[in-house]
C-alpha cells in the first residue's frame, strides 16, 4: 500500500518540481532496446542523470500507427533484436531505485491486452512504473485498462490533439489522471503560422479543461521553438521524441540535449 | 457479452475504436455522415443509378450445370467479376466515393494489397473529379505491376510503401498516418469490411446489395433460399456482404473461407479465425495473427486479396457464435478449383473466389445430394494469370 502511494504521487511531485524551480518539466522518449539491448541502459541512465523528470519508454510494436518514421524504424529494429515487454519489464525490475525519473511505458494496445492488463499492472509497480501512455486507446476505448491501473496506483495518461474539441476535452478531464499529453503533429493546411495559432488555441482549450499539468509535444528540439507560442498558451511540460532520438542516432549525448533546457526558466507559462 | 453487443461499433466482444485521438473526429464525421447523407434521397438514388448504369448492377446469378452434375449438388455463383473493374470493390468505392463527394471531400485515399480496392478507388475518384492516392505495399507494387499502370492511367498517386512487411498491412498503416494530417480535405475509403468502427459498418452495408440481389433472385429461380451461401474471407467485405442479408435465414448453413496458405505445418497462412487469437490491429478488435508478445505476424496466400493477418470484426463475432462456419482452403486446392470452373463452366474465377469454390470442392461429400449451394463469385480471374501460370496446368 505503501509502494502504491509512492508512486501515485511520483508524476505529480515531478511536475512540482519542474514548477519550483521555474522551468518546464522535460519528458524524454526513447524506444526500449535502442539503439541495442545494451546500450539502451545507459542512454536510459544518462537521461535520467540529464535532468529528465519523467520518462517514456516506448514498448515495441509491429505496426505503430501513431508514429513516424524515425520512431517507427526505431521500433521496427528494437523488435529484431528481440526486444520484448517481459524483457523490459525484468530489466526494469532488476534497476528498480535506480532513476529519479518518473517511468511511463509508451505503447500500443495489443502487446498489453496479450501480457493481460492485470499481470501488466502487477509487473509494472514491481518494475517501478509510474504510468502508461496508449496512443490506440482513446475515452471510448480506456475504460478496462483504466481501471486496472487505477486500482494498483498507476496513471493512464490521456492525449489529445488539435482537433479535440473542448467538449471532448472536458469528457477527458472527468477520467484523466497524471497529466495531459497534447499531441501537435496534424498537418494542417495553411502553413506553420496557422499550425502555431491552431496549437495555442488547443493549449487554452485544455487549460480551460484539466486541472492536471499540460505536456506538449512538438517536435521540440531547442527551448527557443516556444517563443514561437503565446505566453498564455505555453505547456508545463515539454515532450521530447523524434528529435532526441535522431541526436543519439548521430551519436550525440543525452546531456547536451538537455542542457539548454535545464537552463531555461523563461518559459514557463 | 450482452451489454457489449448493445455498444455502437461492436460486434460482440469484436470491434471497437482503438485508433489513436486524432482519429476520432473523422471517424465520427463518417458516422454522421452515415446518418445523415446516406439515408436521403439524393444519395440513395444517385447511388442506385451509379450501380445499375455505371458499375453494371444487378450482376446474373448463373446456374453450373456441369459442376452439379459431377458434384451431385446444385452450384449456383453470384457474378460479381461481371462488376466494372472485375470485383465487389466497386460497390464499396462508389458508395465512399459518393459519400465523400457529398461530405465535400476533395480527395480519396486508400489502400491495396492485389490493387484491386486501388483500382476501384481511382475509378471512382475519376468519374468523381476527386483527387486521389494509393498506398501499396513496395512489395505488392512490384508484385501487381498491371493493377499499378492501370490505377495510374485512372490518374491516382501509388505511394509504395516501405515499412515493415511492405504489403498490406503496412499500407493501411501509412494511409491511416496520410489521413490523420489530411482529414480536414481527405476520406479515406477503406477497402474491406475491417477497420475501425464505422468502417465495418459502412462497408458492409455498400457490400450487403450482393446478398440482397442474391437472395431475391434465388428466390425467383429456385422458389426457395439455398442450402449453403459460401464466400471467401480476406478482410471480409465480399463475405459479409453475400452472408448478411442470410444471418437471420435459419436453414441457410453459411460458410466463410480463409486462406490456409501452402497448408505445410506451420505455414504462414491468413486465416485468423481458424488459426489465430483475439488481438487489437487496425482499429478493430478482432481475430487476429499474432505471436505471444502481441506483435502482428506476416500472413501469406496465393491470393494477394485474401492475404492479410486480421479480419473485420463482424466475422470474427459470427465466428464465435457459430451462425458461420468459416472453413479453410489451401494455395493447392484453391488452384485446382481456378482451373475446374474455368475448364467445367468457362468461367475465370479470381484466387479469391477460388477458395470459395475450393471449400465446395473438397467438402462435396459432407453436403448433402441435391442441395442448393450458392457461392460469391467475388472476382475475375484476369488478374491472377502471371501466378496461375507459374504453376503446371492440370491434365
Amino acid at each position: 500500500m505503501k509502494l502504491i502511494l509512492f508512486q501515485k504521487m511520483n508524476i505529480a511531485q515531478k511536475f512540482e518540481r519542474a514548477q519550483t524551480e521555474g522551468r518546464l518539466a522535460l519528458i524524454p522518449f526513447i524506444t526500449a532496446g535502442f539503439p541495442d539491448r545494451e546500450l539502451f541502459w545507459r542512454h536510459l541512465a544518462e537521461i535520467d542523470a540529464s535532468g529528465a523528470d519523467l520518462i517514456e519508454i516506448g514498448v515495441p510494436f509491429s505496426d505503430p500507427v501513431a508514429d513516424g518514421p524515425v520512431i517507427e524504424k526505431a521500433s521496427r529494429e528494437a523488435l529484431t533484436r528481440g526486444v520484448t515487454l517481459p524483457w523490459l519489464l525484468a530489466g526494469l525490475k532488476e534497476r528498480r531505485g535506480q532513476f529519479r525519473a518518473a517511468l511511463l511505458l509508451m505503447g500500443y494496445t495489443n502487446p498489453f491486452l496479450q501480457y493481460g492488463y492485470a499481470a501488466l499492472a502487477g509487473a509494472a509497480v514491481e518494475a517501478g512504473i509510474s504510468g502508461f501512455i496508449v496512443p490506440d486507446l482513446p475515452l471510448e476505448e480506456a475504460a478496462a485498462f483504466r481501471r486496472i491501473l487505477s486500482s494498483a496506483g498507476l496513471d493512464l495518461i490521456s492525449l489529445v490533439g488539435l482537433n479535440t474539441t473542448l467538449e471532448r476535452m472536458h469528457a477527458y478531464a472527468a477520467e484523466s489522471t497524471g497529466f495531459i499529453y497534447i499531441v501537435s503533429t496534424l498537418g494542417i493546411t495553411g502553413g506553420t503560422n496557422r499550425h502555431l495559432e491552431l496549437v495555442a488555441d488547443t493549449m487554452r482549450r485544455a487549460r480551460r479543461a484539466f486541472r492536471l499539468p499540460l505536456a506538449l509535444g512538438f517536435g521540440l528540439r531547442t527551448p527557443d521553438q516556444l517563443d514561437a507560442l503565446p505566453e498564455d498558451a505555453r505547456p508545463d511540460a515539454a515532450v521530447f521524441g523524434s528529435a532526441l532520438i535522431r541526436h543519439i542516432e548521430e551519436g550525440g549525448r543525452a546531456a547536451e540535449f538537455f542542457r539548454p533546457w535545464m537552463e531555461d526558466r523563461q518559459r514557463r507559462s | 457479452m450482452t451489454k457489449a453487443i448493445n455498444r455502437p461499433g461492436y460486434f460482440g466482444e469484436f470491434g471497437g475504436m482503438y485508433v489513436p485521438e486524432l482519429l476520432m473526429p473523422p471517424l465520427r464525421e463518417i458516422e454522421r455522415a452515415m446518418q445523415t447523407i446516406m439515408p436521403a434521397e439524393e444519395y440513395q438514388t444517385a447511388l442506385r443509378d451509379l450501380l445499375v448504369s455505371y458499375a453494371g448492377r444487378e450482376t446474373p446469378l448463373t446456374f453450373c450445370p456441369n459442376l452439379s452434375s459431377q458434384l451431385g449438388c446444385e452450384l449456383w455463383l453470384k457474378r460479381e467479376d461481371l462488376l466494372h473493374t472485375g470485383a465487389h470493390k466497386i460497390n464499396n468505392a462508389l458508395g465512399q466515393g459518393l459519400l465523400a463527394k457529398m461530405m465535400g471531400k476533395t480527395r480519396l485515399i486508400a489502400e491495396t494489397g492485389a490493387g484491386q480496392h486501388g483500382v476501384a478507388t481511382a475509378t471512382v475518384s475519376a468519374r468523381f473529379g476527386l483527387e486521389c492516392k494509393i498506398f501499396m505495399g513496395e512489395e505488392d507494387v512490384e508484385r501487381q505491376a498491371p493493377n499499378v499502370q492501370r490505377m495510374r492511367m485512372l490518374g491516382a498517386e501509388v505511394v509504395p510503401v516501405v515499412n515493415g512487411s511492405r504489403t498490406l498491412k503496412d499500407a493501411i498503416n501509412e494511409a491511416l498516418r496520410f489521413w490523420i494530417s489530411h482529414q480536414e480535405d481527405t476520406l479515406y475509403c477503406f477497402g474491406t469490411a475491417a477497420g475501425p468502427h464505422p468502417f465495418p459498418t459502412l462497408v458492409r452495408e455498400l457490400q450487403s446489395v450482393i446478398g440482397r440481389e442474391a437472395r431475391a433472385q434465388f428466390l425467383a429461380r429456385t422458389g426457395s433460399l439455398p442450402d449453403y451461401v459460401v464466400a471467401a474471407v480476406g478482410g471480409g467485405s465480399n463475405a459479409i456482404g453475400m452472408l448478411h442479408p442470410f444471418v437471420d435465414e435459419e436453414s441457410v448453413k453459411l460458410v466463410g473461407v480463409e486462406a490456409g496458405g501452402t497448408g505445410e505445418p506451420g505455414c504462414q497462412n491468413s486465416a485468423p479465425i481458424n488459426l489465430g487469437s483475439p488481438g487489437v490491429l487496425h482499429g478493430e478488435l478482432t481475430m487476429l495473427l499474432q505471436d505471444a508478445d502481441g506483435q502482428v505476424l506476416p500472413s501469406s496466400s496465393i491470393s494477394a486479396g485474401l492475404d492479410y493477418p486480421g479480419v473485420g470484426p463482424e466475422h470474427a463475432w459470427l465466428a464465435q457464435t457459430g451462425r458461420v462456419h468459416y472453413g479453410l482452403a489451401y494455395d493447392h486446392e484453391a488452384l485446382a478449383a481456378f482451373h475446374r470452373l474455368t475448364r467445367s463452366e468457362g468461367i475465370l474465377p479470381a484466387l479469391e473466389s477460388s477458395h470459395a469454390l475450393a471449400w465446395v470442392f473438397e467438402h462435396n461429400d459432407e453436403i448433402p445430394a441435391g442441395s442448393r449451394v450458392l457461392v460469391n463469385l467475388s472476382g475475375r480471374g484476369d488478374k491472377d494469370m502471371g501466378i496461375v501460370s507459374k504453376y503446371p496446368m492440370p491434365e
